[in-house]
C-alpha cells in the first residue's frame, strides 16, 4: 500500500505548491522519506476540508528550491530536513544553517543513509 | 533604543520547558521573534531503526506526556491500516474514553498554565487541584497517571468494567463542578479580558496560512477538528468542533474552556454506548510493508504520522509531525507588535509542547 | 563566619528555595514535579518555594536527559547556584538516559554533566516519590550548610 501522490521533479516544485494555496489548502508538512548521496525523496502534504493531498518529489543531489516564499510556515520543517538529512533548501528564510536542533554544518545529519534511498515496487 | 535583542528562555519561569526566543524589541515593544529550539531535541525517530515496530509503541508515547496517549493512537491506527486490522468495537470505544481525558487534563494544564502566565496563581492551583481527579481516573483505569500504555496494535490492553465506568461518571461530574465553578473567573474576569483580549489575534486567512491546527485555528474561525474524520468510535457519538471568531487570546481561552464541557460530554456518551466484546484483536501474520499517513486530534490539534515500512522487524521510516510544530510559525507573525509584558500571555496561548515539537 | 552569615544559613536551611529544569524531558516529568507544587501534593509545607532565578535557589531539580545542546545550559545553570547546593534527578531519563539513551541527539543522564546527589526513579516519577526525593534533597542540603558553619 502507498500514498497516492502525484510525482514531480523540483522545476515543477513551487508552481505545484502555489496551485495548492490557490485552491485554499492548508500547508500541513514535508517528509523526507529518505535521502543519500544520490538524491532524496520528499513528500509534500496538504489538506483541504479533512482530505489530504499529497506531492512526491525526487531530487538528484542535496539541492532543493524551499517553498518559504509560498507557505512562510514552511521555514520550520525545511529546517528541520536540513538538521537532519543534511539537504540544502535554496531561498530559505529564516536559514538556521543546520542549528535548528544540531552544532552546525560540521555535524552529521543522523538521518541521512549511506546507501540508497529503497526504490518504489 | 533600538535593535535590542533580548534573549527568551531557554530557562524562564512562565515556560515549563526550554524554549527560546530572540526578541528584537524597541523601547516595549516586540519588532520580532526569532525562535531557537535544539534544548529538548532527542532524534527519537531514529530510534525506529534499533526498535522494531512493536516497541516503538513505547517510544512514541514519551515524544510528549501530555499527550501520550494520543500518539501511541495514531501510530497504532496508522499499523492497523496498515496491516490491514480492525480493532474490535468496545477497544474503539475505550480509546474514546482515553483519550478524551487526556485532552480534559491538558486543557485543564494548559488552563492553570495560563492563568499562572498571567499572574493569577491561585487560579492555577485550582485548576491543577480540579485536574488532579483526571489524574486519579488515570491511574485507576490505566496502572499510571501519566503515561498511560493502553494502546497496542489491534485495540488497547486494558478494559473498563461496569464499576469503574459508574465511578468514572461520578468522578466527571465533580470535575465538571469545578471547572464550571471557576468559569466565571476564567471567561469574564476583568483581570483575565485586560491581558488577553485583542492580544496575539490572527484572522482566519492569516490562521490557514501559516498552517495552524486545532485550538489555534478554532479560535480563528475555521471548524476544522480531526475528530470528524471519525476515527476510533468519533463517528458513531455526537459533536460538533467548538469555533470562536476572534482569534486572539482569549478567543482560544474560550475554545478550549469550552472543549472540556464536550469532552466530558463524549466521554459520557462513550460510556452509554460502550459495547461489549474483546478488547483487542489477536495479531498475526507478517510484519507490516508499504507506507501510510495517520491523523488525529490530539489536545494541540493535528498529528500527523507518516509511516514506511518494508515488511521487516524495523521501519524504514517513521515521521512524526506534531501540533506544536505546526503552531510555533504562527509566533513570529503574532509576537511582533505587542508588549514586552504580553510575550510571556501570546506565547502560552499556542500551548507550546517543545518535547513534541524537537522530539 | 559572622553573624549575618550564621543568620542567611539558618534561614537557607528552614527554608531552601526549588529551582526546577527541563533537560530534555517528555513533560511526563515536568508535569508531575509542577503537580507537587499544587495543592493535591503541596511541597510547600516542607518550607520550599520554586523560584525561576538559579541564584536564589538551594535545590536543582533536573528532569529528562541530557542533550548537545542543554548540557551547556545545565552547567551554567549549576554553576549560577550559590553553595551549598543539592542536585535532584528526576525520571528514568534523567538517571541514565531512560528510553532514549541511544537515541543520536542524547548525551545521557544528568551525572555526565553536574553531580546529582538525589536520584529520583519512575517513567514518568510519581509526585510522592518526587516529594520524597526532594525531602531527602532537604536532609542532605542541610548537612552540607552546617559543615560550612
Amino acid at each position: 500500500m502507498t500514498i497516492e501522490a502525484d510525482r514531480i521533479d523540483s522545476v515543477e516544485l513551487c508552481r505545484a505548491v502555489a496551485a495548492f494555496k490557490a485552491k485554499g489548502c492548508r500547508f500541513v508538512t514535508i517528509t523526507c522519506v529518505g535521502a543519500d548521496q544520490r538524491g532524496a525523496e520528499l513528500l509534500y502534504h496538504f489538506d483541504r476540508e479533512l482530505a489530504l493531498s499529497h506531492l512526491r518529489l525526487t531530487v538528484a543531489g542535496d539541492e532543493v528550491p524551499s517553498i518559504c516564499g509560498i507557505y512562510s510556515a514552511a521555514f520550520l520543517v525545511e529546517n528541520e530536513i536540513q538538521d537532519q538529512f543534511g539537504l540544502r533548501f535554496n531561498g530559505l528564510v529564516p536559514d538556521y544553517r543546520r542549528t535548528l536542533f544540531l552544532a552546525g554544518e560540521d555535524s552529521l545529519p543522523p538521518f541521512r543513509r549511506k546507501s540508497g534511498p529503497d526504490q518504489e515496487e | 533604543m533600538a535593535g535590542t535583542i533580548l534573549p527568551f528562555g531557554p530557562q524562564h519561569p512562565v515556560l515549563p520547558e526550554p524554549l527560546h526566543l530572540n526578541l528584537q524589541i524597541e523601547d516595549e515593544i516586540v519588532v520580532s521573534a526569532t525562535p531557537a529550539f535544539g534544548y529538548v531535541h532527542r532524534g527519537l525517530e531514529k530510534l525506529a531503526d534499533i526498535r522494531d515496530f512493536r516497541q516503538m509503541i513505547q517510544v512514541v508515547e514519551r515524544v510528549c506526556g501530555i499527550c501520550s496517549m494520543i500518539h501511541a493512537l495514531t501510530y497504532c491506527q496508522g499499523l492497523e491500516e496498515l496491516m490491514g486490522i480492525e480493532p474490535t468495537p468496545r477497544a474503539r470505544f475505550l480509546r474514546v474514553i482515553w483519550s478524551e481525558l487526556h485532552r480534559l487534563h491538558s486543557h485543564l494544564l494548559w488552563l492553570g498554565l495560563f492563568a499562572d502566565a498571567m499572574g493569577f496563581e491561585s487560579l492555577f492551583m485550582q485548576l491543577w487541584k480540579v485536574r488532579e481527579r483526571i489524574m486519579d481516573i488515570n491511574e485507576a483505569t490505566a496502572g499510571n497517571r501519566v503515561i498511560l500504555s493502553v494502546n497496542v496494535i489491534g485495540g488497547v490492553r486494558r478494559d473498563l468494567d461496569s464499576g469503574q465506568t459508574a465511578w468514572i461518571l461520578s468522578e466527571l461530574a465533580e470535575v465538571e463542578k469545578g471547572f464550571s465553578a471557576m468559569s466565571r473567573t476564567i471567561l469574564h474576569d476583568y483581570t483575565v479580558q485586560k491581558r488577553t483580549r485583542g492580544k496575539g489575534a490572527l484572522s482566519r486567512s492569516q490562521a490557514m496560512e501559516l498552517g495552524c491546527v486545532g485550538p489555534m485555528l478554532r479560535a480563528s474561525g475555521v471548524s476544522q477538528d480531526m475528530r470528524l474524520l471519525g476515527y476510533a468510535a468519533y463517528g458513531e457519538l455526537e459533536f460538533a468542533p467548538v469555533v470562536e471568531q476572534d482569534g486572539d487570546c482569549y478567543a482560544r481561552c474560550r475554545v478550549r474552556f469550552a472543549e472540556l464541557g464536550q469532552s466530558i460530554g463524549l466521554i459520557r456518551q462513550a460510556i452509554a454506548k460502550l459495547p461489549a466484546g474483546d478488547t483487542s484483536v489477536p495479531v498475526k501474520g507478517r510484519p507490516p510493508a508499504g507506507e501510510v499517513v495517520a491523523r488525529a486530534e490530539q489536545p494541540r490539534g493535528e498529528c500527523l504520522y507518516y509511516i514506511k515500512a518494508n515488511g521487516g522487524k524495523f521501519l524504514d521510516r517513521l515521521r512524526i509531525r506534531t501540533p506544536t510544530f505546526a503552531n510555533i510559525p504562527a509566533l513570529t507573525v503574532m509576537l511582533p507588535g505587542i508588549e514586552l509584558a504580553d510575550v510571556p500571555v501570546v506565547l502560552l496561548s499556542i500551548d507550546p509542547c517543545i518535547s513534541c515539537t524537537e522530539r | 563566619m559572622g553573624l549575618i552569615d550564621k543568620l542567611i544559613s539558618t534561614a537557607r536551611r528552614s527554608s531552601p528555595w526549588l529551582l526546577h529544569f527541563d533537560c530534555g524531558s517528555c513533560n511526563g516529568c515536568d508535569i508531575e514535579t509542577l503537580a507537587c507544587l499544587t495543592p493535591v501534593y503541596d511541597v510547600e509545607r516542607f518550607g520550599v518555594v520554586n523560584v525561576g532565578n538559579p541564584k536564589h535557589a538551594d535545590i536543582l531539580l533536573v528532569t529528562g536527559t541530557v542533550n548537545l545542546r542543554n548540557r551547556e545550559v545545565l552547567a551554567v545553570l549549576y554553576e549560577q547556584m550559590p553553595e551549598p547546593k543539592v542536585v535532584v534527578a528526576i525520571g528514568a531519563c534523567g538517571l541514565s538516559g531512560g528510553i532514549f539513551r541511544e537515541a543520536p541527539n542524547v548525551v545521557g543522564g544528568v551525572d555526565k554533566v553536574i553531580p546529582v546527589d538525589v536520584y529520583v526513579p519512575g517513567c514518568p516519577a510519581r509526585p510522592e516519590a518526587i516529594i520524597d526525593g526532594v525531602v531527602l534533597a532537604l536532609e542532605k542540603f542541610r548537612g552540607k550548610a552546617l559543615a560550612v558553619l
